[in-house]
């Protein structure tokens, strides 16, 4: 396996720490003029998503993660897992367990395209799109003509998901979803 | 995302222009006191010994002369100047490093080099003092030594902690097996670098003085008063970064070679491979070099200290990765 040397650290680096793959989130390098030089590491841990510090003196290096991200269409649940396919055309399909996909699941969407991380061959998480569109199939009566005013009412879009909208969205409506924060983003017109 | 290639400079043009200004002060500076400047090879044939510094092998081919290193400072061609009879000498010149790329670091950066015939660490210090502080419009510096600023700031005596609590104060950084590879020199630029350094200059510019005489490099060694070895050496600190290092210089040739021996002999213990001493340089402190202060100052940092940049690439045209 291929490994980094302190001269090769930078963000985004995929590595193996104490077993766990790591993504390197900030690499800082220190050294007095006339010193020995250390770089001081930030790290999240795939497994996990803790995050962390870390110093290495300079010359050390770091076992390579084999991590990989690739676009892939989601297929099907059977309950215990989560299919899905490379876009590539290869159709090669994976199948992700509950701890890969994670808070994902509330935005799978059939045909839909996410990012899975691969980790030896195997889906570690699932990272859906910044922004999902969804039908709502649940929520309170749509109040007419209130448009401008604020207020918001919950609503259950078609994969289970809760978001806060303005009460003048009805039952049927395909909405513009942020997943980062979870917000609604807008109507999306349907076609 | 697509790895489009970038060819805009990185250093805004209010950045650059600074830049102009600053190198126009210094020259102004220098012309004042009637100090020459020089110019001397970027490409030598020698590299240094120190252990801690990497040159960047150039592979020259000319009359004879083949190999070559870009200079990691122009250290030895200026005190051959001196050795010489040049008198007071200043240089600006472009040295590198290899492997030095941070915040505060490219490979390849400006140093203000200068030296001063006749003038001890104190004088020297004064200068300095002058230059930067003239240059920022900064309070004048305070005077802190080496020992004091570990032992205020890091709460360890950098002289009389033994091996065995330093490596144990260390392990909050490290890892005992990162540490077993170690000299106690690296451990106190381990505790320099995260305790003390980003204390160091807040408010006032510091000089920290008296370095432990294994950090001694090219400066005179003396005893302090209680009995340790230290150097004539000082660095320069402002808000944390640091900006020059200075030496009441070594002018003898037999402990110039000593230590150059004993460098090789941390790098072959290091698993580093051994420099050729520049024999030409002791040949220049055999003939005799003068007594004289040096010192060698980060202009790019300097630069970063007047218009307040957080890292260097913002006072660059081009960083390495866009050179």
């Amino acid at each position: 396996m291929a490994s980094y040397s302190t001269n090769e650290f930078r963000s985004g680096l995929k590595v193996l720490l104490d077993g766990d793959p790591c993504i390197m989130l900030e690499n800082e390098f220190v050294k007095p003029g006339k010193g020995q030089a250390f770089n001081r590491v930030k790290l999240r841990n795939l497994m996990t998503n803790r995050v962390w510090e870390r110093t290495f003196k300079s010359g050390e290096s770091l076992e390579a993660a084999d991590v990989m991200d690739q676009d892939m269409e989601y297929l099907y649940t059977d309950g215990e897992f989560w299919h899905f396919m490379l876009t590539d055309g290869s159709f090669e399909q994976y199948a992700a367990d509950a701890k890969a996909v994670g808070d994902t699941v509330k935005w799978l969407k059939e045909q839909d395209v996410y990012t899975v991380t691969l980790y030896n061959g195997a889906p570690l998480t699932v990272t859906p799109p910044n922004f999902v569109e969804l039908e709502v199939v649940d929520t309170d009566p749509g109040m007419k003509g209130d448009t401008a005013q604020g207020g918001s009412k919950p609503a259950t879009l078609s994969t289970g998901a809760v978001v806060n909208v303005p009460l003048f969205i009805t039952i049927g409506e395909v909405l513009k979803v942020d997943t980062r924060s979870g917000e609604y983003v807008n109507r999306v017109k349907s076609s | 995302m697509t790895d489009q290639p970038v060819w805009q400079p990185s250093a805004s043009r209010e950045h650059l222009k600074s830049r102009a200004q600053q190198l126009a002060w210094v020259r102004g500076f220098f012309a004042e006191r009637g100090v020459l400047e020089v110019e001397t090879p970027v490409l030598g044939r020698h590299g240094v010994t120190d252990i801690n510094l990497d040159g960047i092998a150039a592979a020259v081919n000319a009359a004879g002369v083949s190999g070559g290193w870009l200079q990691t400072s122009p250290e030895y061609h200026m005190k051959r100047l001196l050795a010489a009879g040049s008198g007071c000498i200043y240089q600006i010149a472009r040295v590198f490093r290899n492997g030095e790329r941070g915040s505060r670091h490219n490979p390849e950066f400006s140093l203000l080099e200068w030296y001063r015939v006749g003038l001890d660490d104190t004088a020297m210090m004064a200068e300095v003092a002058d230059l930067v502080c003239g240059w920022l419009g900064c309070d004048r510096p305070d005077v802190l030594t080496y020992r004091e600023a570990q032992q205020t700031l890091a709460g360890i005596d950098p002289m009389a902690i033994t091996d065995h609590d330093l490596y144990q104060y260390c392990q909050q950084w490290l890892e005992p097996e990162q540490l077993a590879g170690m000299g106690r020199d690296d451990c106190l630029d381990l505790v320099m670098s995260f305790k003390v350094e980003p204390l160091l200059g807040r408010g006032r510019p510091v000089f920290i003085t008296r370095y432990p005489a294994s950090q001694a490099a090219l400066a005179r060694v003396v005893s302090d008063d209680d009995g340790y070895p230290v150097a004539h050496r000082f660095e320069l600190y402002i808000d944390g970064l640091e900006l020059c290092n200075g030496y009441w210089e070594l002018t003898d040739p037999v402990e110039q070679r000593a230590r150059f021996e004993q460098d090789n002999r941390r790098r072959k213990a290091a698993g580093k491979p051994e420099m050729a001493v520049d024999q030409s340089f002791l040949a220049a402190l055999d003939a005799g070099l003068p007594e004289c202060s040096g010192v060698a100052l980060g202009l790019d940092r300097l630069l970063m200290l007047k218009t307040g940049a957080e890292r260097i690439e913002d006072v660059l045209a081009f960083p390495v990765e866009r050179a």
